[in-house]
C-alpha cells in the first residue's frame, strides 16, 4: 500500500490499476487508521428485537428450567472440594450429599468399554483397605456404619444382585474418598509411636449419636 | 473443528455437566481420538474424575468410543461429536415440538430422554407417570398404559430410536442381527453405523408395565421413600433390560424444516396456500427419504382428497393454487407431470437454499442498510458484475456505491474475481468482478452465529458471577419464606422476612432477571438460525455428490 501516498503523483508501484477498482484519480482515500479498531465500535444500524409471543416465553421458561435441573443430576460432575487444613465437623455431611447424587446413576456397564468399569478395577485395591483395617479404626466404624445406612434405606432388597452391585459400588464410590483419608491417617501413624488404638481424639462422639440407637447415652 | 464450535461446546458442557466435562470433552474435541491414558495425562485429571466424565459424555451420546486404529491390541479411543453437543441449544425446541404434537406426556418422555442421554422404555414410563401424577389433583394417577401408549406413537413417527447395540472387541455382540452393515472384523470398525442401520430400530419391545404413577408425600420424606420404592421396584424386570432409547433428532429436524417451509409460503402466499404445502409434505413423509431433493410426486386428485375437512375449497381453485406455487419465484413447489391432473412435487433443496438466501439478505440489511442490501442481493442474482454495473443496476450514486461495496468485501460478504485478459495479468487489462458465492458465505455466517451464541452465554455468566452475593442472598430469602409459609407463619413474620430485601436490592435484582431472559431468548433464537444455515449447508453437501 505504499504507492497510495503517491496519488495525484502519478506513479503507482501497485500491480493492479486504482482505476478499475473505480477509484479515480486525484480523489480523496479515506483516512489511515493508526489504532486497532475499537471493541465496541458505535453501530449505525440498531439490532431488531427479540420476538415475543406464548411460545418463546414458554420455550425460554423450558430452558432455565433444565439449566437448573442438570446441576442436579448425578451427570454433573463436580470435582471434590480442596482438601482443608483442619478436618471439619461440616466435611461429614458435606461428604454425604456429594455420594448420594452419584448412588442414583448406574450405567449399564455392557454398554461401555472394561476399562472405564471403576467397579472393576476398584475391587483389586479392595484389598489393601482390609489389610490396614486393624490399625485404622475410625475408618473401618464409618464404613460399617454408612453400611447400615444403606442398607437402611435399602429394606428388603429381593435380588441379591443388586444388592451386591450397589454394595460394591457404594464401598467403591467411599473407598475413592477414603483413600484419601487412609493416606492421612498412614502418615499420622508413621510419626508417632503410640499405637493409634488407644489414643481416643472424641472423633467418635458425633459418629455415635447419627446412628438411630435406642440406648441411653451417658 | 473450528476455534468457535469448541469454544461453544466447551461451554456447553460447561453449564450441563460442569468443569471436568468440560476439561475432557474440549480436549477430545481439539486433538481427536484419544485413548484413556492419553486424556489422563495431556489433562492432568485424575483417573477417576477422567472415567467419570467419559461415562457421562458416552452415555448422552456426545462420546463414542472404537477399538484403537492400530489393530486389535492397541487401547480403545475415545471421540467426542460436537454436532451432538451443540443439539443441547435445541433441546427447549424439541421438547416444545413434542408438546404441541403430543401433548404434555409426550414433553415429558422427551424431556426426560434428553436429559438422560438414553433409558429403557420401562424406566422412562415410570418416572414420567410419576411426574404427572405429581401434577395431578389429589386422589388422580397417572396409568403406566397411557404413557406406554404416547411412548408407542412416539416410536412409531420415528421421534424416538432404539440405541444401536455397542460392538467393540472382546465385549458381547448383542442380540439383534445385521451382519450386511457391521464389517468382517470388529476390531477395524472404523465407520460407526447409524442407529438405523439396524433392523429392529423402531421396533416397540413386549414389556409388562401395569401400575399407576406414584405420588410423594411431602417433600422432606420424599427421599427416603424414594429410596425406599426404588429398593422395590429394581428387582422388577420388565422385559426390556439392554434395550435403551434415544431421541432421533435427524426426524426432528425433518419436522422443523417442514414447520419452516409452510411458514414461509404463509408468509409469501396466503394460508390457503400454506395448507396445501402441509398436506402435501404430510402425505409425503413416510416416502421421502431424510436427504431426498425433493418429495415423490404427488398428483392433484390426491392432494384434493388428502386436504384437511374443513378447508373445502374447490378442485379448479385447487388446481389455480397449485399454478401459482408452481409459478413463485421462491420455487417452492414443481411440476413434474401431468397425468392425474397434474404432478407437484415439493423442491425441498430448492426451497432451504432460498429460505438460507433470504436469510444471508435479511442479515446483510439489518448491518448495513437497505442500499447494501440492494447491492447483496443484485450480485446474488446476476453473480459477477463489474463496478460500473453494479452502480447502475442498483441506482445508487457511484461514491456511496463504492463505499458499500468495499466495506461488504472488507466484511468479506462479497468476493473479487480477477478474469485477466492477458496471460501476463496486468492490472490495466484484467476485468475485476465483484461476485457473491452463497455456499462460502452461508458457511462463514453459520460461524459467526457459533460465535454469537458462545458470547451470548459468556455475558450471561458473567452478569450472574457479578450479582451472585445478591442472588444467593434472594434464594436463601424465598428458602426462608417458603419454610414460614409451610409452618404456617403470620403474615407480619412474612413481610418482615420479605423487607430484607431492600427496594434497590430488588430492582437490581429485576433489571438483572430481565437482562439474563433476553439473553436466553437470544440464544433461542441464533439457534433457529443456526439450524436453517446447517440445513442448507448439509442439504448442498449431499445433492452435490
Amino acid at each position: 500500500m505504499a504507492g497510495r501516498g503517491g496519488r495525484g503523483r502519478g506513479r503507482s508501484n501497485m500491480t493492479f490499476s486504482l482505476e478499475n477498482l473505480g477509484i479515480g484519480r486525484g480523489e480523496a482515500l479515506p483516512p489511515s487508521s493508526l489504532q486497532p479498531s475499537p471493541l465496541f465500535p458505535p453501530m449505525t444500524f440498531q439490532p431488531v428485537p427479540l420476538q415475543t409471543g406464548e411460545e418463546v416465553e414458554y420455550m425460554l421458561a423450558l430452558k432455565q428450567e433444565l439449566r437448573a435441573a442438570t446441576k442436579n443430576l448425578p451427570y454433573y460432575i463436580r470435582q471434590s472440594a480442596a482438601r482443608r487444613d483442619v478436618l471439619r465437623y461440616s466435611d461429614k455431611y458435606h461428604r454425604d450429599e456429594a455420594r448420594d447424587s452419584i448412588m442414583d446413576w448406574r450405567p449399564d456397564w455392557s454398554r461401555l468399554p472394561n476399562e472405564l468399569c471403576i467397579k472393576v478395577r476398584k475391587s483389586q485395591k479392595k484389598v489393601l483397605p482390609q489389610l490396614k483395617g486393624t490399625k485404622t479404626t475410625t475408618s473401618g466404624k464409618e464404613e460399617v456404619l454408612s453400611k447400615l445406612e444403606f442398607l437402611e434405606k435399602k429394606e428388603e432388597i429381593v435380588n441379591s444382585e443388586d444388592e451386591e452391585d450397589e454394595e460394591k459400588k457404594k464401598t467403591n464410590e467411599e473407598e475413592e474418598q477414603e483413600q484419601e483419608e487412609e493416606l492421612d491417617e498412614e502418615e499420622v501413624e508413621e510419626e508417632t509411636d503410640y499405637i493409634m488404638s488407644y489414643f481416643d481424639n472424641g472423633e467418635d462422639f458425633g459418629v455415635d449419636s447419627d446412628d438411630n440407637m435406642d440406648e441411653a447415652t451417658y | 473443528m473450528t476455534a468457535q464450535e469448541v469454544r461453544l461446546c466447551g461451554l456447553l458442557l460447561q453449564e450441563h455437566f460442569g468443569d471436568v466435562v468440560e476439561k475432557v470433552g474440549t480436549h477430545l474435541l481439539r486433538n481427536g481420538a484419544q485413548h484413556l491414558r492419553a486424556i489422563v495425562q495431556e489433562t492432568g485429571t485424575p483417573m477417576d474424575l477422567v472415567k467419570k466424565s467419559l461415562c457421562v459424555l458416552i452415555q448422552h451420546g456426545a462420546c463414542a468410543f472404537s477399538s484403537g486404529r492400530k489393530g486389535p491390541g492397541s487401547p480403545v479411543e475415545y471421540q467426542a461429536s460436537f454436532e451432538r453437543i451443540l443439539r443441547i441449544l435445541r433441546y427447549p425446541r424439541y421438547i416444545y415440538t413434542a408438546k404441541t404434537l403430543y401433548g404434555d406426556t409426550g414433553e415429558l418422555i422427551i424431556e426426560e430422554l434428553l436429559q438422560r442421554g438414553h433409558m429403557t422404555m420401562s424406566s422412562t414410563v415410570k418416572t414420567v407417570a410419576d411426574r404427572l401424577t405429581l401434577n395431578m389433583e389429589e386422589g388422580h394417577s397417572m396409568e403406566y398404559s397411557e404413557v406406554s401408549n404416547t411412548f408407542s406413537k412416539l416410536v412409531e413417527t420415528h421421534f424416538l430410536q432404539r440405541c444401536p447395540p455397542v460392538e467393540v472387541a472382546g465385549k458381547a455382540v448383542s442380540a439383534t442381527p445385521d451382519p450386511a452393515t457391521t464389517p468382517g472384523a470388529p476390531a477395524n470398525n472404523t465407520t460407526p453405523s447409524t442407529p438405523e442401520s439396524f433392523a429392529d430400530c423402531y421396533k416397540v419391545p413386549h414389556v409388562t408395565l401395569i401400575g399407576r404413577g406414584k405420588r410423594r408425600n411431602s417433600s422432606e420424606d420424599g427421599e427416603d421413600q424414594r429410596n425406599a420404592k426404588r429398593a422395590k421396584e429394581d428387582p422388577e424386570t420388565h422385559g426390556d433390560e439392554g434395550i435403551y432409547w434415544q431421541v432421533n433428532f435427524e426426524r426432528f429436524h425433518l419436522h422443523f424444516r417442514d414447520q419452516a417451509i409452510i411458514s414461509a409460503v404463509a408468509n409469501k402466499l396466503d394460508q390457503t396456500s400454506s395448507e396445501i404445502v402441509r398436506t402435501m409434505l404430510r402425505m409425503s413423509e413416510v416416502t421421502t427419504p431424510p436427504i431426498a431433493t425433493c418429495t415423490q410426486a404427488l398428483s392433484a386428485n390426491e392432494i384434493f382428497r388428502s386436504l384437511p375437512p374443513n378447508y373445502n375449497i374447490s378442485r379448479p381453485i385447487l388446481d389455480q393454487y397449485l399454478t401459482l406455487l408452481v409459478d413463485d419465484p421462491m420455487e417452492f413447489v414443481g411440476k413434474s407431470g401431468d397425468s392425474g391432473g397434474g404432478m407437484y412435487v415439493v423442491n425441498l433443496h430448492r426451497a432451504l437454499a432460498n429460505l438460507a438466501r433470504a436469510t444471508l439478505e435479511s442479515v446483510v440489511q439489518e448491518r448495513f442498510g437497505s442500499r447494501s442490501a440492494r447491492i447483496f442481493r443484485l450480485l446474488l442474482r446476476k453473480r459477477h458484475l463489474e463496478q460500473k454495473q453494479v452502480e447502475d443496476f442498483a441506482m445508487i450514486p457511484a461514491k456511496e456505491a463504492k463505499d458499500m461495496l468495499y466495506t461488504l468485501l472488507s466484511e468479506n460478504l462479497v468476493q473479487l474475481q480477477e478474469i485477466p485478459k492477458t496471460p501476463d495479468h496486468a492490472p490495466s487489462r484484467t476485468f475485476y468482478l465483484y461476485t457473491v458465492n452463497q455456499l462460502p458465505t452461508a458457511r462463514m455466517l453459520l460461524q459467526n452465529c457459533f460465535k454469537t451464541v458462545a458470547n451470548l452465554i459468556e455475558r450471561r455468566l458473567f452478569e450472574t458471577k457479578e450479582s451472585k452475593r445478591l442472588l444467593e442472598k434472594s434464594q436463601r430469602i424465598e428458602a426462608i419464606l417458603a419454610s414460614l409459609q409451610a409452618s404456617g407463619a403470620e403474615p407480619e413474620q412474612l413481610t418482615e422476612v420479605e423487607e430484607m430485601i431492600t427496594p434497590p436490592e430488588k430492582q437490581q435484582l429485576e433489571s438483572l432477571r430481565h437482562h439474563i431472559n433476553k439473553l436466553d431468548s437470544a440464544e433461542n433464537q441464533v439457534d433457529e438460525t443456526i439450524f436453517l444455515l446447517e440445513s442448507y449447508i448439509k442439504s448442498t453437501a449431499t445433492a452435490t455428490r
